[in-house]
């Protein structure tokens, strides 16, 4: 049980001083690294607390995937060395107490509702869904995900189709000037613009290509 | 303080919940960080719903944390789209430059 508070402090203080690093950092770049540690300090969180299957997703989608494009597009962008006006802008300063109070505000509306949640005991007693201890996480998760949530999956397989296809139709460009084969033209040749069939009159030839 | 609760993974949620609230309304350089904040909040909501579904002992919520990393992944590549697309178009992402609507 120590081992199991001692982990959970370090990880969530690694996530917390990460994710503040995330938004006060001056160098994007350096933004998009402590968001990778983040992802993974929280999905080690994850594997520990008993959720291993979610955990590695995590790793693999995240840190993976996401990650990757995020750090693609600041090295694409020419963005990274901007400088960093955080807190210190002449001209725009109106709105950052507004900021902050709204943000203290929401963190104390959240921390009162968390001890709200421990006076009411007996919401603990949910139905269960068939969790067996004998099942691993990823073998019980599989057997709801396939059964009772299969159309919310399906629906999220359409959602990542329509994103893949918007960001190809929006970032794809048609360059000017550059030479490419055009495979309608191709196919949709005929015999008789093609082949041209002269009669050649003897000692005169034939002028093609006039 | 060491017996580890339900609260101290919300708690855990909350905080990381608010900065990123905190980091979009406070940011100031380009567009990209306030896209890395949204991730942060889903990476709160996410941690709320799998402490929920372990303490619970209900599988549903590990099941929309997927469905949450899906549509996450999908947010993440459509708005960088758009971004590279702005950046084409007007040079800068920076969030005090992107003002053509006056708002």
């Amino acid at each position: 049980m120590i081992a199991h508070a001692i982990f959970f402090y370090v990880f969530s203080l690694i996530a917390i001083i990460s994710a503040i690093m995330v938004t006060v950092s001056k160098n994007t770049v350096h933004s998009v690294f402590f968001l990778i540690l983040d992802f993974i300090s929280i999905s080690c969180l994850f594997i520990m607390i008993g959720a291993e299957f979610l955990g590695m997703i995590m790793l693999i989608v995240y840190v993976g995937a996401v990650a990757v494009l995020f750090l693609f597009v600041v090295m694409m962008l020419n963005v990274a060395q901007q400088k960093n006006q955080w807190l210190l802008s002449e001209d725009s300063s109106g709105h950052i107490p507004i900021g902050l109070i709204i943000s203290a505000l929401i963190f104390f509306e959240l921390i009162i509702v968390i001890g709200g949640w421990k006076y009411k005991p007996d919401l603990f007693n949910s139905n269960n869904l068939n969790t067996s201890s004998e099942l691993s996480n990823t073998h019980s998760l599989g057997q709801i995900l396939y059964t009772d949530y299969i159309h919310v999956f399906q629906i999220s397989g359409m959602i990542l189709l329509i994103a893949m296809i918007g960001a190809i139709v929006l970032t794809f460009r048609q360059r000017e000037g550059v030479k490419k084969q055009s495979y309608i033209k191709q196919i949709s040749r005929e015999r008789s613009e093609g082949v041209e069939v002269l009669d050649v009159p003897s000692n005169k030839g034939v002028k093609i290509d006039d | 303080m060491i017996e580890i609760g339900l609260g101290h993974y919300l708690t855990l949620g909350a905080i990381i919940f608010t900065i990123g609230i905190v980091g979009i309304f406070l940011n100031r350089k380009n567009i990209i960080v306030i896209l890395m904040s949204i991730e942060l909040i889903l990476l709160a909501v996410n941690i709320n719903l799998v402490s929920f579904s372990i303490y619970l002992n209900d599988l549903s919520g590990q099941v929309f944390t997927l469905f949450i990393l899906t549509v996450a992944a999908a947010e993440a590549a459509i708005g960088l789209a758009i971004i590279v697309v702005y950046y084409r178009n007007a040079g800068t992402i920076r969030v005090e430059e992107i003002d053509n609507l006056k708002g």
